[in-house]
């Protein structure tokens, strides 16, 4: 077994484990805790992957900023009862049901239609060209992306797409700016959402939030 | 070193995994004894700042040994959970902070080639892997199921996801200087006379170096942030009801988080491994030529860990030295001070580097020769200043004639 | 082991994490819970997402794009939705999705 496979099963096996038991359990912080592991495994998987900089992106934004957040909302909110709510029985069953039904199509989807790639093990040299090439294209440098045969589409009917089948090079600033002007106007959005509303005294329902 | 292995007909996973082994091993020994250097240091500096002598007894002439005893004293501690925690955030917690600062020492060069892993993003590696050390802090925190210890724990969420976005932003003025992430290349880039150090190169990686370190010393919690265990609030904050091993494991995380930011300052804008004395083709030859290398690479490590001590050094002296703030004055210096001063700094590097890059030759010696002139003169004038020699008797009101009270007309 | 890790390995764990998100959604009461459900779902899709970039040369930098913008835009997602949770708990005193029942036409 390579070391790549041992890593990955290990990985894979603890993310696994961890999205299981996020489901299962039913205190609201032990789940936040299962799902540090979660986010922390895939980090792992994304660095075994060769995507570097998505993998310290996803522990940068993702497990120091999301999480952290989410924790945050389950200590502000956790007190007494709702840290432990019990789910029915039968609510578990169907939806127990449901889940493994999806899994089964899902997993037998993949596994009786399988996709095959070429692909070689990628080396040091490959790393540091896929990360500046991440950067190229989200700022549209010309030429960033490579050229490649677009894949999914059945050799004969390539010749009828409008470029013979050949992507022509991308970029992706627009979508990048998109997503800044969003992140900003979701700031602003959750900042109006969350702040401390002042209301009438003696307002029915209305009661100051717990002052932290 | 996994081709080492390889050589001695080990099979090549095997031989990657005695590597990867030997070099955590290697991290481990170092953090741990960084951390009982750094206790040892700190009660040191503390009592000097403070006009005591600190610990004197154990182990020789200046306490060696006394870190060393303390760590005995807690392995031997009860190790108590208490009733109301959640055992299994309780005892995880420590050890998640642990994870969180030991890994960011994977990708932290200590010298030319010196390093585990060199990732070519490692400092967006180091922060991404050291922001997650909060999480053992918060779990901990609630996980002890004490008042003092969620508040401790609330806080020091706040405090660290808010001082994380000038980190992030000052580490970003000198990756726009040099055009890379890479740790290794940035050391190598500032090799050569201290002028050629990033911190010299414009007056706004100059700033970006003392923003860098203000939250930097605020994200390891130390003081003047040091409000998730304000003992004169909290009891003791995140880990009042942490004691022996696993308190000691939470010291052990804060005491590598300061050497690995200390490290990330050393690296970006401090010189890296050199020591800023030689010149470019000098250095070179004595640290590639001389007995193979060997020496050379001794000699960066030797330096490298040398800066960051003095970097450790200077947030003792700060945390002994300023007075703690309150928890709305650490929001408001991060969010109305830090974070305008780190964009502005960002977007004045970009314009100097389009525009006024022909003025670094003249600005860096300038800039560095002031400095370190300045440097020296307090050197010089600490070393010249006479110390006040110690008086037999109390000083003070004891010393001075007796003041006169009329007391006759109290009565 | 019969064969070395492939695409299909990582699709699988991503279906896990997919299918876990989804079950989490539909058992969680807490609204936070739920929010956990949708974060796991989106992992599994950023899974997936870097492993055809790994594994198909012709999505080399489009998958890790993308996955990139799957990180961001939970980023955001979570800061709504616990902004709209907050807002609900001040309002009602509770996170149980169960009792958001105002609109109920």
């Amino acid at each position: 077994m390579s070391l790549q496979a041992f890593l990955f099963y290990l990985l894979a096996g603890l993310t696994g484990l961890c999205a299981i038991s996020v489901v299962v359990t039913q205190n609201i912080v032990r789940a936040a805790a299962w799902l540090l592991f979660t986010l922390a495994g895939v980090a792992g998987l994304l660095f075994l992957l060769g995507a570097n900089f998505v993998g310290a992106t996803q522990l940068f934004v993702y497990v120091g900023g999301t999480l952290v957040l989410v924790v945050f909302g389950v200590m502000l909110t956790a007190q007494g009862p709702f840290i432990t709510m019990k789910t029915g029985a039968a609510e578990w069953g169907i939806s127990m049901i449901v889940g493994l039904l999806l899994y089964g199509v899902l997993s037998v989807a993949l596994l009786t239609k399988p996709m095959k790639f070429t692909s070689e093990e990628s080396t040091q040299g490959e790393e540091l060209r896929r990360t500046t090439v991440l950067g190229e294209a989200l700022m549209s440098v010309d030429g960033a992306t490579q050229k490649a045969e677009v894949t999914g589409v059945p050799a004969e009917k390539r010749k009828e797409l409008p470029n013979k089948g050949e992507r022509s090079t991308v970029g992706y600033l627009l979508p990048f700016e998109i997503v800044s002007i969003h992140l900003l106007v979701v700031l602003i959005g959750a900042a109006y959402l969350a702040r401390t509303k002042r209301r009438p005294a003696g307002r029915a329902g209305g009661v100051n939030p717990p002052v932290v | 070193m996994s081709k080492l292995f390889q050589s001695f007909g080990l099979s090549a996973p095997l031989a990657g995994f005695l590597a990867a082994f030997i070099a955590s091993f290697v991290l481990i020994t170092f953090m741990l004894i960084s951390a009982i250097f750094a206790v040892w240091l700190e009660r040191k500096v503390a009592a000097r700042i403070q006009d005591r002598l600190g610990p004197t007894r154990v182990g020789g002439k200046f306490g060696w040994l006394q870190t060393l005893a303390d760590g005995l004293k807690l392995l031997c501690k009860e190790d108590l959970v208490p009733k109301d925690a959640d055992h299994v955030l309780f005892r995880i917690g420590p050890y998640i902070a642990l994870a969180g600062s030991f890994l960011a020492f994977i990708v932290l060069p200590f010298g030319s080639g010196v390093v585990p892993v060199d990732l070519n993003i490692a400092v967006f590696f180091m922060l991404a892997v050291m922001s997650t050390e909060i999480f053992g802090i918060i779990l901990g925190g609630y996980g002890s199921g004490s008042k003092w210890a969620v508040f401790g724990a609330m806080r020091e969420a706040a405090q660290i996801v808010s001082y994380e976005v000038p980190m992030a932003i000052c580490v970003l003025v000198p990756v726009i200087v040099a055009g890379t992430m890479s740790l290794s290349i940035f050391g190598r880039q500032q090799s050569g006379v201290f002028w050629n150090w990033y911190v010299f190169h414009d007056p706004f990686t100059f700033g970006a170096f003392w923003t860098y370190f203000a939250c930097a010393t605020a994200s390891c919690k130390r003081a003047p942030f040091d409000l998730a265990e304000a003992e004169s609030e909290l009891v003791a904050g995140f880990h009042t009801e942490y004691s022996g091993f696993r308190w000691l494991i939470f010291f052990m995380a804060e005491y590598g988080s300061m050497v690995a930011v200390s490290g990330i300052a050393i690296l970006l804008f401090l010189g890296g491994w050199h020591t800023g004395l030689m010149p470019k083709p000098w250095a070179m030859d004595l640290s590639e030529t001389f007995l193979g290398g060997l020496f050379g690479n001794v000699i960066n490590v030797v330096v490298f860990i040398m800066k960051c001590y003095l970097l450790v050094f200077v947030m003792m002296w700060v945390r002994w030295t300023l007075p703690r703030l309150r928890i709305d004055q650490v929001m408001m210096t991060c969010l109305k001070y830090f974070l305008p001063i780190s964009c502005f700094l960002l977007l004045g590097v970009s314009l100097w580097q389009v525009g006024l890059e022909p003025w670094t030759p003249w600005f860096k010696y300038v800039m560095a020769v002031t400095c370190v002139g300045l440097f020296i003169a307090m050197v010089v004038k600490i070393v010249l200043t006479p110390s006040t020699l110690p008086v037999a008797g109390l000083s003070g009101m004891w010393n001075a004639p007796a003041p006169k009270y009329d007391m006759a007309r109290k009565s | 082991m019969p064969e070395a890790i492939g695409l299909n390995h990582y699709l699988l764990l991503g279906a896990i994490l997919f299918v876990c998100g989804a079950v989490c959604m539909a058992t969680k009461r807490n609204a936070i819970g739920v929010l956990m459900g949708v974060e796991l779902v989106l992992n599994g899709a950023t899974v997936n997402f870097v492993a055809f970039a790994h594994f198909n040369p012709a999505f080399a930098v489009e998958g890790q794009v993308f996955a990139l913008f799957v990180i961001v835009m939970a980023a955001a997602e979570a800061a709504i939705a616990l902004a709209i949770v907050l807002n609900f708990y001040n309002n009602h005193l509770t996170v149980d999705v169960d009792t958001a029942e105002e609109l109920k036409g």
